[in-house]
């Protein structure tokens, strides 16, 4: 099959997107398919794909433009069939403040949370109310962006006296912050694959210094990986099954990262969904489809058949 | 069947890289690649002002004059003819060479990297500028030293501070500083700090490192000594024509006594044989007779320039507690913000406005200067400086509202 696996892109995670775009067509020309890259910040994107004229499009952008469905519906338009989650799904799976407040009402478990939007700040007066947000979500809390990926702006706060630089922080990526409260207990990562979309199983993310931010996810050696997880059976398939819910709630297609926390009660929190996991060789969900057994080619022909079958 | 791992050397690396990490400031620079973004962040010179009806000359005589020999190893102190060319540079900063002195290095940062190399056991104390050049700081962080850090005003390194470590016995195997309109601070040392500082140093049996990429870039005033010329024994020099020329060639230099001359070369040996033959002679073919001259004023004069419409800018624009320095010369100037501006997560922000900058904790070892940016006005033109300063002088105004608003 024809393939235009598109990564790269102008965000702050050009360059992770890069590394899963050569993975993910060397490993589909590895499979047969005629699969080439396509850089939208290299080459006209339009153009490129008007002229390689690809039966599917897979996509490994990342961050906003290739999560938040902006090339879904770019794609949409040129009639180009694409793998993952479609346009308005991807927008909403994107936006925390639309995510988070899906999954409630999808009935999924997810840390009590408190939007701070910047207008409020600046034309409202919020700042006046941030006492209100400590009080519904309590410390230590997790503050972040509502629209950024890759864990950039995310700040851990422990004292009431950092809530402040922590908003104004996740308030430089994007036009809101979540306040939500920090749950603790194993950090979880939930592959989901196919049509339906089946579980592979957990990853367990231990970070060495303790928070798994942006340099614990893209520092080699700064995280330990588990998978399959160390959590007794009856918490996976309470994991796995809150992950599906999750995904359920918000239509996403093909490939799913839900990424979760198992408090020590045993009870499995919905931190977020994402509909564009990292595809590098320090990646998730590689990580979680290797313990079932597959490597990375049987993992994008997979994403690729599923959204071949839709089309 | 693809081999899938994480990393499976990780239990294997030398504590050294453990340091190295991934950063957030180096992902939103690639957004600032953006071509619609005004980056006032890297520190590239305009080497679009060099004439390349020049530079084909220079090629063209390497190959006349030299033959093959542009195209073969040479010796790891770098070849005689550029070591002599660049003593002649040398004096006309007034700094006295023998070039079998000097080492010729990739760039001076590989100098950098071989005086840590050859001084820094793990734990040793290496005094160093704060803020100070990042580069140095990751070249010397390597060989894991303890930073010993003297702040800077105006007049460069408050060399007192220096004094009062020595006197709590503090001996650093040497100190790092970087003179000249350095970086990222573009402050000049003076005259008398230069002279308190040689003798500071000769008196404590403690070397100095003198780092001058910028010291020919002046834009005003009437040059300072070299370290080196006050104190020739005690001062090991690095040179660069790196912005006088062009960071391309990659040609630099150590210019040191005999005993460190002979271990850097050993060390240049270990690490990479010898520098490339065609750049050291495109270097010195371009040094030799006067185009130099002529292109050295066109640069000086537009980075003059730059420096007065930024300065302008950033008077019209920052708000009135942000304070900033008035470099003679140079590529930069550094931005003290209000105490509640976190420049690095502010970056975000700015890219977003497509402006972006340099956040101030790169040029600590400590993690201080949350509050500092360095604002580099050497590549961009001045049209594209006015509006990247305009673009942040909003952004600070927004981020003042923002932070009264969360400070009510």
């Amino acid at each position: 099959m024809r393939v235009a696996v598109l990564a790269g892109g102008r965000t702050p995670e050009r360059d992770v997107s890069q590394r899963s775009g050569h993975r993910v067509t060397t490993s589909l020309n590895r499979r047969g398919h005629e699969a080439t890259m396509v850089d939208p910040a290299e080459s006209p994107l339009v153009e490129t794909l008007r002229g390689l004229s690809p039966e599917l499009c897979y996509l490994t952008l990342h961050g906003k433009e290739g999560e938040d469905g902006t090339v879904q519906r770019l794609l949409d338009l040129l009639g180009f069939a694409y793998t993952g989650t479609a346009a308005f799904e991807c927008e909403v799976a994107f936006d925390k403040v639309l995510a988070k407040d899906a999954l409630a009402r999808a009935g999924v478990a997810t840390p009590p949370w408190v939007v701070i939007e910047g207008s409020a700040l600046r034309d409202l007066g919020a700042g006046a109310a941030l006492d209100l947000a400590l009080e519904r979500v309590g410390l230590p809390c997790v503050v972040k962006p509502s629209r950024s990926g890759s864990a950039l702006g995310v700040g851990f706060v422990q004292r009431e006296a950092d809530l402040p630089n922590a908003v104004m922080a996740a308030l430089a990526f994007s036009g809101a912050a979540i306040v939500e409260a920090r749950i603790e207990g194993s950090e979880i990562a939930a592959g989901l694959v196919g049509t339906p979309q089946e579980p592979l199983p957990l990853v367990e993310i231990v970070p060495k210094n303790g928070a798994y931010d942006y340099a614990a996810r893209y520092t080699a050696g700064a995280t330990e990986y588990f998978a399959p997880a160390r959590l007794p059976s009856d918490l996976v398939q309470a994991c796995a099954a809150e992950a599906i819910r999750a995904a359920e709630a918000l239509v996403t297609r093909d490939v799913t990262r839900v990424d979760l926390i198992a408090d020590r009660a045993g009870v499995p929190w919905v931190l977020e969904v994402n509909v564009s996991p990292g595809m590098t060789e320090t990646s998730l969900l590689p990580m979680a489809a290797h313990a079932a057994g597959m490597d990375l080619d049987d993992l994008c022909d997979a994403v690729l058949r599923s959204a071949q079958a839709r089309s | 069947m693809a081999e899938f791992a994480i990393d499976r050397f990780i239990d294997r690396y030398a504590a050294r890289t453990a340091g190295m990490s991934a950063s957030e400031v180096r992902a939103l620079f690639a957004v600032a690649a953006r071509p619609e973004v005004v980056s006032l962040a890297g520190g590239m010179p305009f080497v679009e002002a060099l004439p390349s009806e020049d530079i084909l000359d220079v090629v063209r005589e390497v190959f006349e004059e030299y033959g093959s020999m542009a195209l073969q190893y040479c010796g790891g102190q770098g070849l005689i003819a550029l070591r002599e060319r660049l003593v002649g540079l040398m004096a006309e900063e007034h700094v006295t060479a023998d070039p079998e002195d000097m080492v010729i290095t990739t760039g001076a940062q590989q100098a950098l990297d071989l005086i840590g190399k050859i001084f820094i056991d793990p734990g040793d104390l290496v005094a160093v500028e704060a803020p100070a050049y990042v580069g140095a700081l990751t070249a010397f962080g390597a060989y894991q030293p303890r930073y010993l850090q003297i702040d800077l005003d105006e007049d460069g390194m408050i060399v007192d501070q220096l004094q009062e470590a020595f006197v709590r016995g503090d001996r650093p195997k040497f100190v790092y500083t970087c003179p000249n309109f350095g970086n990222p601070a573009g402050v000049t040392l003076s005259h008398s700090r230069r002279e308190h500082l040689v003798a500071l140093c000769r008196e404590a049996g403690v070397p100095i490192v003198e780092d001058n990429p910028y010291g020919m870039l002046r834009f005003e005033g009437d040059p300072l000594p070299a370290l080196r010329t006050l104190d020739p024994d005690n001062v090991i020099y690095l040179g660069t024509v790196s912005k006088v020329f062009s960071p391309g060639v990659r040609v630099g230099w150590a210019l040191a006594e005999q005993s460190v001359v002979q271990r850097l070369v050993l060390a240049k040996e270990a690490a990479d044989l010898c520098g490339s033959s065609l750049n050291m002679l495109v270097t010195e073919r371009y040094f030799s007779g006067d185009r130099w001259r002529h292109n050295l004023t066109t640069l000086v004069d537009t980075y003059a320039g730059r420096r007065d419409v930024m300065l302008e800018a950033i008077e019209e624009s920052f708000p009135s507690e942000a304070r900033w320095t008035r470099p003679a010369g140079g590529f930069y100037i550094w931005v003290s913000l209000p105490h509640w501006i976190d420049a690095r997560a502010m970056l975000a922000a700015a890219v977003e406005r497509r402006v972006a900058y340099v956040p101030g904790t790169a040029f600590y070892p400590d993690g201080r200067g949350t509050n500092q940016m360095r604002l580099a006005f050497c590549y961009p033109t001045p049209e594209r400086i006015r509006e990247g300063i305009g673009r942040l002088g909003g952004l600070l105004d927004d981020e003042e509202q923002l932070y009264r608003s969360l400070h009510p």
